[in-house]
């Protein structure tokens, strides 16, 4: 789609682990884990830090398709995250879309939510400021 | 009254991060106290944040303090019991140097009936320079009776 931007929503890591871009929606991507091995904590359930690892993946997705938006380059860098867990993964398709609550001109607010089969049921939620600096070179 | 069962950070983590996303990471035991334990992640290309900088994704942190707090909590408590991470809040202070493999120390400060309370922080071979620092509560699961879990 003309509208969506290739914005390199995947970095090493997500890659690693697993992590796809899933749908753009409303001109947010939505990413996407299968449940494999590599995601998996106890027996048949997401470990915390892989559904973090889509979470914080989909946060910045979500602001880096917003920078894309307003022709904006900038090295992004976590500032914090702070994961609420609301019920456990199961052993499906997990799913994660971020929303840029607050764009400023240094550092950004998101909010990302993640869900399973059932979306208005979400399986863990994160709030994260991510600084924006200066492109090198 | 059976004897009381102790808890070895030393030998469960070999254990638990043998599969599963702990043992896609790679963590490894490093070392632990009355009611702390450090874990190790060992440097991986693989596991870059950011394209073109070479510093490790934010996310590996996240579980590598989850996993280090987990087995905190079962320090604290000297057995394995099921729980589960209610929320973990990071506060990444300032890259990981190339290279260097991250450590990942958790204390459990507090236990209550339902509730584990822990903090914690990052640091790439000084704990005194951390990289990111850490605070969390795990709730108890099953409730009620102490449910085992098998292998603990």
């Amino acid at each position: 789609m003309a509208d969506n931007p290739d914005i390199g929503v995947l970095t090493p890591y997500a890659r690693s682990l697993g992590i796809e871009l899933a749908e753009w929606e409303d001109g947010i991507p939505v990413m996407q884990v299968a449940f494999v091995e590599a995601v998996e904590g106890r027996p048949e359930h997401y470990h915390g830090g892989a559904t973090g690892g889509l979470l914080e993946t989909a946060g910045y997705a979500a602001l880096r398709a917003e920078l894309a938006k307003r022709e904006r380059a900038a090295v992004l860098k976590p500032i914090n995250i702070t994961v609420q867990y609301l019920s456990a993964g199961k052993s499906q398709a997990s799913f994660a879309k971020g929303r840029v609550t607050k764009l400023g001109r240094r550092s950004a607010n998101l909010t990302v939510e993640a869900w399973q089969d059932d979306r208005s049921r979400p399986i863990a939620t994160a709030v994260m400021n991510v600084l924006m600096g200066e492109p090198e070179g | 009254m059976s004897e009381p069962q102790k808890f070895d950070p030393a030998t469960a983590t070999p254990f638990l991060t043998s599969r599963g996303h702990p043992g896609w990471l790679g963590m490894r035991y490093s070392q632990h106290g009355d009611d702390w334990v450090e874990l190790e992640l060992p440097w991986r290309e693989d596991l870059l944040g950011e394209e073109g900088q070479h510093v490790l994704a934010s996310g590996p942190i996240l579980s590598l303090m989850d996993m280090a707090s987990g087995l905190a909590i079962w320090k604290a408590m000297d057995k394995f019991e099921a729980i589960a991470t209610l929320d973990l809040r990071v506060d990444y202070v300032r890259p990981a140097r190339e290279g260097a493999a991250v450590f990942g120390r958790s204390q459990c400060y507090r236990i209550t009936r339902s509730a584990a309370f822990v903090r914690g922080l990052a640091h790439d071979g000084d704990a005194d320079d951390p990289v990111a620092h850490i605070q969390a509560v795990f709730m108890k699961i099953g409730g009620g009776p102490k449910r085992e879990l098998p292998n603990g």
